[in-house]
């Protein structure tokens, strides 16, 4: 074992800073990873994400702000001196070496004993042992994928940094390199920071995702926690979809609120914000909500009549728009149980649903933030 | 040391490798600064010097005879048409007959392109002298080529060498690769769903050449235009070889001027005016394609 | 109808091109024919009859080998020298972001694009001015001077295809600057690096203009053709000119075959 640290630590980034001139790719970050942890950091293009990473890695330096594994500050450290790997996006491969040489390089430089022993035993790790003479170009992409695993793996980091691996890969090939990671993962012990701008693919793999916008982290937590409990539009809307009801605080009646929407009321319960008058912002995600035909009884306590506007088929669900007779637009997600029974354009409707599925924001963000950028901007 | 005890010293290995680039420069640039710029300097130097006695053999003193200039221009401005003419026709001709073979190897030519790389550059492989003076076999009175042209009566003066035709000729042949390599070069970025992507908008192919394919080859155009008008109009070889004594280029004067007449100063005149003349024409160069791309 | 113009239009391409290549070889076929002749006087200029008499006795005429081992030697130090120094100006250019790398450029595109007389007029300015005798040492630092150039537009070529990232790969992988260098940069740029010394190489061997302004009394394989053109060249040179362009060739094709092989899939 050449990692002669004792046990592997948390990771510290405090007041991360990066700029390039005016642009601030990182603001001001301070974040925790915790030891051992399955950690992504999610997020668009332009995020912020890939720069903090090549931080971590030593490959970019920060304006400001300091990087510490457990009480060392690493800040300084060139990458070759960092107990910190990484695998590339374009895995980066070294062309001129064989598949074997490339996996022993990192222990070469470290002079490490056994070489062949750990080679040998990594290249069975990810099944690749028949094709240790080879070179990278000889090799297919997911083949080329599992040799930059192996290449980083094997020198046992503390941590080690993954910049969207999975990327160039077909959907099936993708999932199974989802799972494998996460396998080797848990057998590990190591801390993974996986960097990607696929949400699906951040919290099937994921202990802890924090998303990220603008260089700044929008909230941080458990796959569930944030998809259940988002706590910016940012969050809301980049995180599956989210509908967003802009109205009034009509009164708290015990433990719920009452919110004026047009002429409807819905109810959020008290524990789920601190907002008691005044504007406030109500979320629900199309999946929560039930997609009835008006007049029915028995429906959860949040109703909103409206129209059909449109049905798309999708497969695993029938997807709604409906239309309400003030002009708000919102998403339903009827899962696909008989679909005999799916809505036609016109048809007269209620969405329901529970008061406690709901999530309150912050009423003066922009309600579009997150959402894909459309043809009409 | 640990980690933390390293800091200084890493502190100033940084520093140390954003120096790296001027490190490496220093040797190279340096060289070209003494032995390229700095000779430059020397050349209009001697341009501006006064003869010490009557014969050459006399040697120069450093002056300040800017006259030099103008005589030299008066006596040998001839020649200074004649070179650019020259050249100018010979790169014309290179860009007509470069186009369509870049064109083909760019466009058509999948299986064959390398191959043909190799041959056009292979003659770079064979003397520069022999090939010219070749041409001297190949083009000489009872050679197969003159005699054919003789018979349908296509020569006035009977013959190709020692005329203009033949200097100009030459100096085709000599440059012909450095107009189709850029060419190639440019031709070759040209992502050919361009060409689609015209015919689906109704441009029938001639349209669909001028308007997509001639505007996007522009750089290498311009590039391969200058790689050869450059250097075809200081020439002199294929004067001497091919041409008669009413067909010499100002390199020829430049030459005799220095080597054999050891007349430095009117010699450096004239190399400093055509010098002049160049630069003037990479600035407008530079002016459209910026310096990013050069080398 | 528009079938058969497209397909005269796309012969006539062809057609033209071969004839082209043909156009180009024209004066090689000439070249290395005539190395086989008998000349009938002194000049070798149209067939006479076929002999081996120049492949066999190549160095009857010893001034011809000896400008021939000049130009060898001059031509591998210009080689070393200036491929040394015109790596190192391309790693600058390529590899690093630094201030006025424009204007590095630049200047080195320069005598590129400085016709020769002006390169060989200047230099000899500079060499009398200076009072450095003209010779072998003029020869080659003249040479060196204009074959800098080339060196960094092949090398730029080959550094600027080659993914950065490998080289922050190696540096992940615990490789110190030099070692990164070392063992993955010098490697993977060594094809380019080769072919501008090959280039180098035959820039120097081949030159005319430059050399004759600088050489003072050295004859090099140039020099002597120049000098032997209006005489008559002796076919003894045609039969080396021969074997250096079959040589070059051979190398290039030599070491694309190399670089093809490694590149197959298997």
């Amino acid at each position: 074992m050449v990692n002669s640290r004792p046990k592997v630590e948390d990771l510290h980034l405090v007041n991360l800073t990066k700029n390039f001139g005016d642009f601030k790719a990182v603001d001001n970050l301070t974040l925790t990873i915790p030891a051992g942890s399955f950690f992504a950091l999610l997020g668009p293009s332009g995020c912020g994400k890939t720069t903090t990473l090549r931080m971590v890695a030593g490959l970019e330096q920060p304006t400001s702000g300091q990087i510490k594994l457990g009480n060392d500050d690493i800040t300084d450290l060139p990458p070759y001196r960092r107990w910190v790997n990484t695998v590339f996006q374009s895995y980066a491969l070294f062309p001129h070496l064989t598949i074997y040489e490339n996996v022993a390089f990192g222990l070469r430089r470290q002079k490490a004993s056994n070489i062949d022993d750990q080679v040998k035993r990594m290249l069975e790790l990810v099944e690749l042992t028949s094709l240790a003479q080879r070179k990278p170009q000889q090799l297919s992409g997911g083949q080329q994928q599992r040799v930059a695993v192996a290449r980083a793996l094997i020198n046992e980091p503390d941590v080690l940094l993954l910049d969207e691996p999975l990327g160039a890969l077909d959907l099936k090939l993708r999932r199974q390199m989802q799972l494998e990671l996460k396998r080797i993962q848990t057998e590990v012990g190591i801390t993974f920071v996986h960097v990607t701008h696929d949400q699906e693919e951040a919290m099937t793999m994921a202990d802890t995702v924090a998303v990220m916008n603008e260089g700044r982290i929008e909230q941080m937590g458990s796959p569930v926690q944030i998809y259940e409990h988002p706590r910016t539009v940012f969050v809301a809307n980049f995180l599956g979809q989210s509908n967003l009801f802009e109205g009034t605080v009509a009164g708290v009646e015990k433990d719920e609120i009452a919110v004026k929407l047009a002429d409807s009321i819905i109810y959020v319960p008290t524990s789920s914000t601190e907002i008691r008058s005044g504007r406030i912002v109500v979320g629900v995600r199309p999946e929560k909500v039930k997609i009835v035909d008006q007049g029915k009884t028995g429906l959860p306590k949040n109703q909103i009549n409206g129209s059909i506007k449109n049905t798309a088929f999708v497969g695993v669900s029938t997807q709604y728009e409906v239309e309400t007779n003030w002009g708000l637009e919102i998403s339903a997600f009827e899962q696909n149980v008989d679909p005999t029974d799916l809505g036609r354009p016109g048809q007269a409707v209620t969405i329901a649903w529970e008061p406690r599925h709901s999530f309150v924001l912050d009423p003066d963000e922009d309600l579009t933030a997150g959402l894909d950028p459309t043809w009409t901007e | 040391m640990s980690d933390v005890q390293n800091l200084s010293l890493i502190k100033s290995i940084k520093n140390r490798k954003s120096r790296t680039p001027y490190l490496l420069l220093i040797p190279g640039i340096g060289w070209l600064f003494f032995f390229f710029l700095f000779p430059l300097s020397t050349l209009l130097a001697t341009s501006l010097q006064k003869p010490a006695g009557a014969s050459p053999d006399d040697g120069f003193l450093p002056a300040f005879k800017v006259s030099n200039y103008s005589l030299a221009l008066v006596e040998y401005y001839p020649q200074f048409i004649r070179a650019f003419t020259y050249s100018a026709i010979a790169t014309i001709v290179c860009l007509l007959l470069a186009y369509p073979i870049a064109y083909y190897m760019a466009f058509r030519a999948r299986k064959y392109r390398n191959l043909m790389l190799v041959l056009i550059v292979a003659p770079f492989f064979a003397s520069f002298l022999l090939r010219t003076n070749a041409w001297k076999t190949i083009l000489s009175g009872d050679g197969f080529v003159v005699t054919f042209l003789n018979s349908i009566n296509l020569l006035p003066q009977g013959r190709i060498l020692n005329t203009s035709i033949a200097v100009i000729a030459g100096l085709v042949y000599n440059f012909l690769p450095f107009m189709i390599l850029p060419l190639y070069t440019s031709l070759e970025k040209i992502d050919s769903r361009l060409i689609e992507a015209a015919g689906d908008l109704y441009s029938p192919p001639s349209q669909s050449f001028w308007k997509v394919v001639w505007p996007l080859s522009l750089p290498g155009v311009v590039s391969g235009t200058l790689l050869t008008f450059i250097p075809a109009s200081g020439d002199y070889i294929n004067a001497e070889l091919l041409g008669s004594i009413n067909n010499k280029m100002i390199g020829n004067v430049i030459q005799s001027q220095f080597i054999d007449l050891r007349d430095y100063p009117t010699a450096s005149a004239l190399s400093f005016t055509f010098m002049a003349v160049i630069l003037v024409m990479i600035y407008l160069y530079i002016r459209r394609a910026g310096t990013e791309n050069l080398v | 109808m528009n079938t058969v113009i497209k397909i005269i239009r796309e012969k006539t391409l062809q057609v033209f091109s071969v004839l082209i290549l043909f156009y180009l070889m024209l004066p090689l076929l000439v070249i290395i024919l005539l190395s086989f002749n008998k000349p009938k006087g002194r000049q070798n200029t149209s067939w006479n009859e076929f002999s081996l008499d120049a492949w066999t006795n190549i160095c009857r005429d010893q001034t011809i080998c000896r400008s021939f081992s000049t130009s060898i030697q001059i031509g591998l130090l210009v080689t070393i020298i200036a491929t040394i120094l015109g790596t190192m100006i391309s790693f600058a250019l390529i590899r690093h972001r630094y201030k006025g790398r424009g204007t590095t450029s630049l200047f080195v595109f320069l005598p590129l694009a400085t016709p020769e007389v002006i390169l060989g007029a200047s230099l000899l300015a500079l060499f009398l001015n200076i009072f450095i005798p003209l010779g072998f040492w003029t020869i080659l630092l003249a040479q060196i001077t204009f074959t800098i150039s080339f060196v960094v537009v092949v090398v730029n070529a080959r550094l600027a295809g080659m993914d950065p990232r490998l080289e922050q790969a190696a540096m992940d992988l615990y490789a110190t600057p030099f070692q990164t260098f070392r063992l993955v940069t010098l490697p993977i740029a060594l094809p380019g690096i080769l072919a501008a010394a090959l280039l180098s190489f035959s820039l120097s061997f081949d030159d005319f203009i430059v050399t004759s302004f600088n050489s003072g009394r050295i004859v090099t394989f140039p020099i002597y053709i120049w000098g032997a053109a209006q005489r008559g060249i002796p076919p003894q040179v045609n039969v080396i000119a021969t074997i250096m362009f079959v040589g070059s060739l051979l190398l290039v094709l030599l070491a694309s075959l190399i670089s093809k092989s490694r590149k197959a899939k298997v």
